[in-house]
């Protein structure tokens, strides 16, 4: 079972058919998409071709400096992310720090885990095991983080009078913002949790999707697919209960306060 | 009982600030709107940071926890805050709040939703909450700005009942009256700073 269809570029051609049909009709139908559609198609085709020459020169360089380099450009673009992600976000540079901090240390703890004792390529790091590995992990932490992050400060800010009420009582800061932060964490935690019950009855992977289309045996897919998914579950919940742990302590003090003014206006 | 003193209690927008009230004594805070008494009431149970020092009788608040301190002086501000559902869950288990909350005409409301309280008997609920905690100086941001006159007797006899018993009481109030009814002494607060008692008050 080792059928490798290698595609044409005519090939790609004439699946844009379809495509190209939509903008006639937006044209005709006068939607005033054709412009949008032909632009972000044409984007897609650029960027992913410039991908495929990056990736292709970093595979044959093979080294560990520009491999980490990459690494950390992805983290950069994946903070960057987070950050505008949230609706409120904490002043200064924490506002992107945390967030791109706590993804950080899930993503690259799960992901040498996984390099050093499961796939163990050699060398360990080598970019074509590495990078499309970080970059699965990073993608979906990135989404966890981010959506833990808005709800527990849309979450605080809201119930602020609630929150203080249980401080007046004397309670802890951790008690006071706890039903905010479990909502938070569950937020964290649905996108993996839903994808995971979905997975192989709603929709097969797009990873395992596309090692079967390059002919491996669907059966060896499948373990690739249930070790990523794995990975990217722990990766995701180890960075979402950093970054939550880590706001609320940045949005409370010593003192059992709420500080919310750390907190910074949403832009608009 | 104890006596909650001021000393020198300052944040970004108001005071320095320093006075005292006395065990069993009720002091009342006046002052138009945007003087600073809610800041300073904040201030007190160290709810916004602030310099300064606060004591109720031999405990500095910066000498203890905050969660501890705020047992001792207890702040009841304008908005009552909720986080559950039931009236009861907001009150400690152990501790039975029916006489308390009897007192104030609320008598069996521990069963009652919270979303379906008027703002008077959120009020109330809110100094019933505070007061079953038993603390040494109480703090309250207009308490009864929402209350009929029946329920503001009531609630007003409950106050000096705990007053009688030793609690030192700060009211913030808007009520001419009800400061000339429940308290000796009034404060003047404006621009963030307790006025002078003038000469030969009227």
């Amino acid at each position: 079972m080792n059928s490798y269809i290698s595609l044409t570029y005519g090939d790609l051609l004439l699946a844009s058919l379809f495509l190209a049909m939509n903008a006639v009709f937006s044209i005709l139908l006068t939607l005033r998409l054709e412009r949008q559609l032909i632009v972000s198609a044409l984007r897609m085709v650029t960027q992913l071709f410039l991908v495929g020459l990056v990736l292709k020169t970093i595979f044959t360089l093979s080294s560990l400096w520009l491999t980490l380099l990459v690494a950390a450009a992805m983290v950069a673009f994946a903070g960057r992310e987070i950050w505008a992600r949230q609706d409120r976000r904490l002043h200064g540079v924490w506002g992107i720090g945390l967030g791109g901090t706590s993804m950080l240390l899930a993503g690259s703890i799960v992901t040498v885990f996984a390099l050093t004792t499961q796939i163990q390529p050699t060398p360990w790091w080598s970019p074509q095991f590495a990078l499309p590995l970080f970059g699965m992990i990073l993608g979906n932490t990135m989404t966890g983080v981010s959506l833990g992050l808005d709800t527990l400060h849309t979450a605080l800010y809201r119930e602020r009078a609630a929150i203080e009420a249980r401080l007046l009582l004397g309670s802890t800061r951790w008690e006071a913002v706890s039903a905010a932060h479990q909502r938070a964490l569950r937020s964290g935690f649905t996108p993996i949790i839903n994808s995971m019950a979905a997975t192989g009855v709603v929709s097969l992977p797009g990873m395992m999707t596309g090692q079967i289309l390059s002919g491996v045996d669907p059966q060896e897919a499948v373990k690739y697919q249930i070790l990523i998914t794995l990975l990217i579950g722990g990766a995701t919940g180890l960075g979402v209960l950093a970054a939550t742990f880590a706001s609320v302590w940045r949005l409370t003090d010593s003192r059992e306060r709420l500080r919310l003014d750390r907190l910074a206006a949403p832009r608009k | 009982m104890a006596a909650l003193r001021i000393k020198r209690l300052a944040t970004k927008l108001i005071g320095p600030i320093s006075f005292d009230v006395a065990a069993g004594e009720c002091v009342a805070l006046m002052g138009p709107s945007g003087a600073g008494k809610s800041l300073l009431l904040r201030a007190i149970v160290d709810l916004d940071p602030s310099t300064g020092n606060v004591m109720v009788g031999v405990n500095a608040r910066d000498d203890m926890p905050a969660s501890e301190w705020r047992k001792l002086a207890a702040l009841v501000p304008a908005e009552s805050g909720w986080w559950a559902d039931r009236v009861g869950d907001h009150f400690p288990a152990k501790l039975d709040a029916t006489e308390l909350i009897g007192k104030l005409g609320l008598g069996g409301s521990l069963e009652w939703e919270v979303g379906r309280l008027s703002t008077g008997e959120r009020q109330r609920l809110a100094l019933a909450r505070a007061l079953c905690r038993k603390p040494e100086a109480l703090l309250l941001d207009e308490p009864t700005a929402s209350l009929d006159d029946h329920a503001t007797g009531l609630a007003e006899d409950l106050i000096r009942e705990c007053c009688a018993e030793g609690m030192a009481l700060l009211l913030v109030t808007h009520d001419r009256r009800q400061a000339e009814r429940m308290a000796k002494r009034v404060l003047q607060m404006s621009n963030g700073k307790i006025d002078q008692p003038p000469e030969n008050a009227p």
